[in-house]
């Protein structure tokens, strides 16, 4: 069928652009098979349904607008002992980065990959299948373009957090990377990502945690005011197996986070959980969830929490979709807004499709202002209006938070909360 | 403790379970009175045949052209396709657009004139078209002897007769078909037609300005209480049919109505299209209640035949402090597709939408409500009961909108959904677009299935599976059974049961 005449001429501006790396023959193959796939979805429009709330002009545009480059706290997640690897402006940088080796644990640059055998075999794969019944196209540019990445493969259990920091140096700096991750039967691993990488970024993480397997990722997108990002994190989760993913925003023009998470084996568990603080009329944020449930007594949750002011804008589109004979499904889908102001808006889209009849699924939604009385109860005991304000505000994000399995992170992340809303109080 | 003692206690009338006795036929309108002989327009619909539609109802000349440019605006449009429905594609030149009784064609000055055959159709129906004080069958209700319906009654494409015309007069309610008051009333109409659903609202509210037959009208003078409940029967009988009617309910400045609306048709092979729209302008301080029992045809356990319906109803609380309550029962339709919205524009004004949506076999149901909060200190609520059975589809489709200067407007929200059976699916696709701080929005929305306690516990009692599962599904649809009138809230309550009929083991 033929694109809106809009949508065709953006798609053809940007795709005549599009320059696919050189690499290997299976990555050529991949990327031009991706490249095929976004010219015929045609790249997103602001009448599309999914980006009914979110204008993705930004993000589908030949060039990118430059964007300040802030200079990001380095220091955060330092404590966790990592095994870090360093970009800057979305490019590798191997004399800061560390070896790429470690116990249990198999790194190598996707630019300089050769015949890795089981990446071969995921690369732009999962993208593909994340793909219906919502079609993604940004994710597939992304599969053709990416110029570097990642491939993690854990075989055990990894005794060291994997750490992305992504530095910037150019202003106007338009960063496209791709991950894979494949996590073995059993094993696990936790994978750090800060940084805010480039003036417009677009990343796609494919990640597939065999039977019995653990992934955890916790990240911070950067907190430079001007960058555009959009992310894509593709997973496949086999039985008994363990998947969350927590982000923290703070800042940013633009932010389009989707996540998309298949349920293949039973027994499995995905959390994906997010809290973000915007401050400023450019500040729009949006959480993209599918989470598609097709074995049994699988356990899902999506912890959303957003805090908005002076105009900032949060969107949350959440769905829980349980397949036919997916019995004994626990699905929860939380979404919560506190706007600190008149200004701020919370679109959201919490949504339900159910073709099993022996589940558990519910969703929860609300938005609305800080407690009068919560405050008037913290004032009248001597905190100063500012101090109780930003007290509820933490109260308000710590059940995001909580969805952070290791408490040092958890820690890590509040401590740079509280001092994002000391710098912004009042 | 005897199965009387359980009913009290679990609040469900004996009438329930005895109801779902008496009645457990399977759908129980679905005879055609094919004997009575009907007048039609040739198939298809066209600029002629809007020209024909106005004519046969005799028309001023600016009724029509306002359908012409209706059906001009139609030709451009699509079908809409972003419902959670599957259906065939429909051939709207292969329907009959206008459909009247023979008997119809000099319209009865009374309804002594009115052919007994049509008569007898809605005596079937239970839905006598005589004035006399009650609905039949309702119980207890003979201790109210005040208590009076006045019915409208559509058959087909034309009104047959409205009742208790003078009574209503007399307080200064207009009650009448829609034809009627483009011509006896026709500075209301004008003023108010298509003031809440525009001509070029959507694709089916846009075919319906262009051919809509008939339909209901109500004015409520301003201070005016309605003496009665005002009600419309709409019966669909001819074969290949669409039935386009169109509702315009007026309540002025500190008035109140409450609206009754019901519908049947004959089970039918070819789905059959009824695409109608419902207009309601509320003024200052003024209150309508608007109640829907919804029982077309709904196709049998193959999914063969039924009624597709596509209805935009909407209301406006246009005056401060204005208040509107839609409460639906949707038990029928093969396709169900409707959203009774309030658009909140008045300050202090108030929304409610009460649903109950039953799909079982191959139903579909795509429904829900739009609250948009325009005006300060609005409210609105939202409850839904969507139950899914056999192989059907149930959908909940809401908006809640709350717009910047909307401010200290609150809104509540539950969606709850019940399975029965492995095949069917429910679902939940609600939008919330909060842009104001002062307001509160909150939503809740659960997914289950029959609690197997709950049925262990009547079953135990000596109750058999079906009667269990009616009795459970009736606590699970009580806050919107309580909303119904009384005499919608007993056909409701037996409805529910019906509508669910072997969808157990």
């Amino acid at each position: 069928m033929a694109l809106p005449k809009l949508k065709q001429e953006a798609t053809d501006a940007r795709l005549a652009e599009a320059v696919l790396p050189d690499g290997p023959a299976w990555a050529r193959a991949a990327r031009e098979e991706a490249l095929h796939r976004a010219a015929r979805m045609g790249l997103p429009h602001r009448r599309d349904e999914y980006w009914k709330f979110t204008d993705p002009s930004a993000l589908v545009a030949v060039d990118s607008a430059p964007a300040e480059v802030m200079d990001d706290d380095d220091a955060l997640f330092e404590g966790a002992g990592a095994l870090t690897l360093v970009f800057v402006d979305g490019v590798f940088d191997s004399d800061a980065s560390d070896d790429l080796s470690g116990a249990g644990i198999e790194i190598s640059r996707l630019a300089e990959a050769q015949d890795i055998s089981w990446a071969r075999d995921l690369y732009g794969s999962l993208e593909l299948a994340g793909q219906t019944p919502v079609e993604r196209p940004l994710a597939a540019l992304n599969t053709a373009t990416a110029t570097d990445g990642v491939l993690i493969r854990a075989t055990g259990k990894a005794d060291r957090p994997v750490c992305l920091r992504y530095r910037r140096s150019a202003e106007d700096a338009d960063a496209v990377l791709h991950h894979v991750i494949r996590v073995e039967e059993g094993a696990s691993v936790t994978l750090l990502e800060t940084g805010s990488a480039a003036a417009r970024l677009s990343t796609v993480t494919e990640v597939s945690v065999a039977d019995g397997a653990a992934f955890h990722h916790v990240r911070q997108q950067g907190r430079d005011h001007g960058r555009r990002m959009n992310t894509h994190t593709f997973a496949r989760i086999g039985a008994e197996s363990t998947f969350k993913s927590f982000t923290l925003s703070l800042n940013g023009v633009l932010t389009r986070n989707d996540c998309v998470i298949e349920m293949l084996g039973d027994d499995a568990v995905a959390h994906v959980a997010g809290a973000c603080v915007g401050d400023g009329e450019k500040f729009h944020h949006d959480d993209t969830v599918f989470i598609t449930h097709d074995a049994l007594n699988g356990e899902s949750r999506q912890v959303f929490k957003k805090v908005l002011r002076n105009g900032a804008v949060g969107v949350f589109q959440g769905k829980i979709l349980v397949k036919e004979g997916a019995q004994k499904t626990d699905g929860y889908q939380i979404s919560q807004s506190l706007l600190l102001d008149g200004d701020s808006q919370f679109l959201a889209k919490p949504e339900l499709e159910i073709y099993a009849d022996d589940v558990a699924c519910s969703h929860g939604s609300t938005s609305g202002a800080i407690s009068e009385e919560a405050l008037f109860y913290l004032r009248s005991r001597g905190v100063p209006e500012s101090q109780a304000t930003n007290l509820l505000t933490l109260a308000f994000l710590a059940e995001a938070l909580e969805e952070i399995d290791d408490d040092a992170l958890a820690d890590d992340l509040r401590e740079r909360l509280a001092g994002w809303l000391d710098r912004h109080a009042g | 403790m005897s199965p009387m003692d359980i009913d009290v206690k679990e609040g469900v009338d004996r009438e329930t379970v005895d109801a779902v006795k008496e009645l457990s036929g399977v759908y129980k309108y679905g005879w055609n009175d094919d004997d009575i002989e009907m007048d039609y327009a040739p198939k298809g619909v066209n600029p002629e045949i809007v020209k024909l539609i106005s004519s046969k109802n005799e028309e001023p000349a600016w009724m029509t052209d306002w359908r012409l440019s209706a059906f001009e605006r139609w030709e451009t449009m699509s079908v809409p396709n972003w419902a959670m429905l599957k259906l065939a594609e429909i051939d709207f030149q292969d329907l009959y657009y206008y459909a009247r009784p023979k008997s119809m064609e000099v319209k009865p000055k009374s309804l002594d004139e009115v052919d007994p055959k049509l008569l007898e159709t809605y005596k079937k129906l239970g839905i006598p078209l005589k004035e006399q004080a009650v609905l039949a069958g309702v119980e207890g209700a003979e201790l109210e002897p005040e208590r009076k319906v006045a019915v409208d009654a559509v058959f087909d494409s034309v009104s047959v007769g409205t009742t208790f015309q003078k009574e209503l007069k007399k307080a200064g309610v207009i009650f009448c078909s829609i034809s009627e008051a483009i011509r006896d009333y026709p500075d209301l109409v004008k003023k108010y037609l298509g003031s809440v659903v525009p001509p070029s609202d959507n694709f089916y509210a846009t075919l319906n300005s262009a051919v809509f037959s008939d339909g209901s009208f109500v004015y409520v003078p301003p201070g005016v209480r309605c003496p009665m409940e005002l009600s419309t029967y709409f019966r669909i009988n001819a074969e290949n049919t669409g039935q386009f009617e169109r509702t315009l309910i007026i309540a002025d400045k500190g008035s109140y109505v409450s609206y009754l609306e019901g519908c049947t048709a004959p089970k039918r092979d070819v789905a059959q299209l009824h695409a109608a729209v419902v207009e309601i302008i509320v003024e200052e301080d003024a209150e309508v209640k608007y109640s829907t029992v919804q029982n077309w045809y709904p196709g049998d356990e193959e999914g063969k035949g039924g009624i597709y319906n596509f209805v935009t109803k909407r209301a406006d609380c246009r005056g401060d402090r204005s208040k509107v309550m839609w409460t639906q029962v949707e038990t029928g339709s093969a396709v169900t597709w409707k959203y009774p919205s309030c658009i909140l524009r008045g300050n202090d004004s108030q929304g409610e939408f009460y649903s109950i949506a039953i799909a079982n076999n191959h139903q579909q149901a795509d429904t829900g409500t739009k609250m948009v909060h325009l005006g300060k200190n609005t409210k609105s609520r939202i409850v839904s009961k969507g139950i899914s059975a056999g192989k059907a589809q149930n959908t909940y489709r809401g908006l809640v909108s709350m717009h910047p200067k909307a401010k200290d407007s609150r809104n509540y929200t539950q969606c709850d959904s019940l399975l029965i059976g492995s095949e069917c699916g429910a679902h939940t696709v609600p939008y919330i677009e909060v842009k104001n701080n002062s307001s509160r929005v909150e939503h809740e929305a659960t997914t289950s299935k029959v609690d197997d306690d709950q049925l262990f516990y009547c079953r135990s009692r000596g109750m058999d599976e079906e009667e269990a599962v009616a009795l459970v599904v009736n606590g699970f649809c009580k806050e919107v059974l309580q909303a119904l009138p009384m005499e919608f809230a007993m056909e409701a309550q037996a409805l529910v049961a019906i509508s669910l009929e072997g969808s157990v083991g």
